[in-house]
């Protein structure tokens, strides 16, 4: 049965990489008994920077082979759980739940390493008048029983977009991000109103904004796009609001910043201590910065 | 050359003993064939029974089909009501058939009776050329290229909607409505069309008065297979619905569908548990409404061939 789900695993996240146009699956031919394949999973929000890292290693280490699928932090924790993947990317923490599943099914625990930070930023189309937006406020429209349905409800006068019902723009339930966003925004026991716009990545998120007059949605920093913009944030109404930026998000003046993780099954070794040595290392970190995510402090 | 003609005999032999040794093992070849497909369904039916019928206890029923509100991964209460789902899968496909069945047959119509010679045998391969077009090819169109063309066009909040996904499902039903019907069509012998015509029939009147009475099974079959594919459609819908809990209220509302939800959400559920066993009675829920539209199908065309006869 968990072979079964393997393949659906496998199978969605192919769909997701053929569908991005990107598969990085490797090519079996070229295995040889020197060449060494670390499989990573996980995070959307993630994806970049991992294939950047991979890029990057397999540069300096041609003999070193590393797969790298998307398919939301969920997905690449569950794949740890069953040993379909070595290093699960994930945007969120793992919960005991899954901490506990991980020992009984592959004997020992799951260690967390923290490889960056990344700054959530609230996106609207440019030409939205908004100019910042309070946590208060995002829990009322994005929370179950929310009041903020109209964008006039935010105080938005401009005739054609006040009357406009806020296009809620969110991510699919194994993001990530979106369980992140949930507890930051909503606490630990509000559920998200339901209705919004799922969609399965970071960047789609991004696209959809872009191209929707209404709408308003949440994603990676990094994922900023030419036509929408990030509306400051502040913590209650009225407070101060802060720009998404490295600085803020590095001195915690941000409120929406959440550390990017690595999730491995007991002590690495080997290759994969390498390579996880190496994204702590100043090179690694650069990739990350370039990318528009936050570096460790070092 | 006597040597020739007895190398020859002896194959003719040799050839002949072993059509004779291996026709039992072909027939049974084919037997074989014949009952797998039974067995595959069957096999497929137990596989999804068993994994759903975790849930059958501890499922509320009342909820599951009744309420609209879908929410596995609550942090309060989970909560697994498919209404929604069935609602955007009915209406996706409702629109999608509403908008194929008459292009399809009109289309079938125009290849079978009213063209001939070059035109008729390029049209039959672009049809099927258009068959073969993967679906995730039809979902990056939906999201590409007609998204942005509903907001500049309606009012619609967001491009990805119930009315891009009718629209989609629709383009991709068409061409196996097309040539199913066509096939149909071609079926009915000539002496048909030749009888009308000598009575003064029309060209039009041979279509409405003949050829849909006598090809009626076959149009039936052919729409049904539309059905068929709509329903069971996952990545276009994926990407073209918008993929929101909600019951429409009209055509630009985003919606999201049974199969979505199934992809989106297999690969992050535990094995086992709750949540994966919902999803496969949901697998379940599309097994009974696909055996509900053959049924109704088979009675029919039952029910025109007792009026026929």
């Amino acid at each position: 049965m968990s072979q079964m789900r393997n393949v659906f695993v496998v199978a969605s996240c192919s769909l997701v990489f053929v569908s991005l146009g990107c598969s990085r699956s490797p090519d079996a031919r070229q295995a040889n008994r020197e060449e060494k394949t670390i499989r990573v999973t996980g995070s959307d929000t993630m994806v970049n920077v991992a294939q950047a890292w991979a890029e990057e290693f397999m540069k300096k280490h041609p003999n070193v082979n590393i797969d790298v699928r998307g398919g939301g932090s969920g997905v690449g924790i569950a794949s740890l759980i069953d040993g379909t993947c070595d290093l699960a990317n994930a945007s969120r923490k793992m919960t005991d739940v899954e901490i506990e599943k991980t020992k009984a099914k592959r004997g020992s625990e799951p260690k967390e390493l923290i490889v960056g930070y990344d700054a959530l930023a609230i996106y609207v189309p440019k030409d939205n008048p908004l100019d910042s937006i309070s946590i208060d406020d995002l829990a009322e429209i994005y929370g179950k029983d929310g009041k903020i349905t109209k964008w006039s409800d935010l105080g938005v006068k401009d005739s054609k977009l006040a009357d406009a019902e806020v296009t809620r723009v969110c991510r699919q339930s194994s993001s990530g991000t979106y369980a992140y966003f949930r507890e930051v925004i909503l606490g630990k026991t509000r559920d998200y109103k339901l209705g919004s716009i799922d969609q399965s990545g970071s960047k789609d998120v991004v696209t959809v904004v872009a191209r929707t007059p209404s709408a308003i949605g949440y994603s990676g920093m990094g994922y900023k796009a030419p036509d929408v913009k990030m509306l400051k944030v502040s913590k209650h109404r009225g407070g101060k609001a802060v720009e998404p930026t490295v600085e803020n998000a590095r001195n915690n003046s941000y409120p929406i910043t959440r550390p990017l993780q690595i999730y491995v099954v007991g002590k690495p070794s080997g290759v994969i201590k390498e390579y996880l040595d190496w994204i702590h290392s100043p090179a690694g970190q650069k990739v990350l910065l370039d990318l528009g995510y936050i570096p460790l402090d070092q | 050359m006597t040597t020739a003609t007895a190398n020859r005999r002896t194959w003719r032999s040799l050839l002949h003993g072993l059509a004779d040794w291996s026709e039992p093992v072909v027939e049974w070849a084919i037997r074989l064939c014949g009952w797998s497909s039974i067995l595959f369904v069957f096999s497929i039916f137990v596989f999804i029974l068993v994994i759903a019928a975790g849930a059958f206890g501890r499922l509320d029923w009342g909820e599951f089909l009744f309420s609209a509100e879908w929410q596995p991964d609550s942090v309060v209460q989970p909560r697994y009501g498919t209404l929604a789902l069935l609602v955007g899968t009915l209406s996706v496909t409702a629109l999608a058939m509403l908008l194929a069945a008459p292009l399809g047959l009109g289309a079938a119509v125009f290849i079978s009776e009213f063209c001939s010679g070059k035109v008729k045998e390029t049209l039959k391969v672009l049809v099927e050329l258009s068959a073969a077009i993967p679906s995730v090819v039809w979902g990056f169109v939906g999201y590409m290229v007609l998204a942005p063309l509903i907001i500049r066009y309606t009012d619609a909040a967001s491009g990805v909607n119930l009315l891009n996904a009718g629209l989609i499902l629709a383009l991709m039903s068409v061409p196996i409505i097309v040539s199913m019907s066509e096939d149909a069509l071609k079926a009915v012998p000539d002496s048909y069309r030749e009888a009308a015509l000598s009575l003064g029939a029309s060209r039009w009147e041979i279509v409405y008065r003949v050829l849909f009475p006598a090809a009626k099974n076959g149009l039936l079959a052919a729409v049904l297979l539309g059905v068929g594919r709509a329903i069971g459609e996952t990545m276009a819908v994926l990407m073209c619905t918008g993929h929101a809990v909600r019951i429409p209220h009209s055509l630009l509302t985003p919606v999201r569908t049974l199969t979505a939800t199934i992809a989106s959400e297999l690969g992050e559920s535990p094995v086992g548990e709750m949540h994966y066993c919902v999803l496969f009675t949901i697998g379940l829920e599309l097994f009974a409404i696909t055996f509900l539209v053959n049924v109704i199908a088979d009675f029919v065309v039952k029910g025109i061939r007792s009026e026929r006869s």
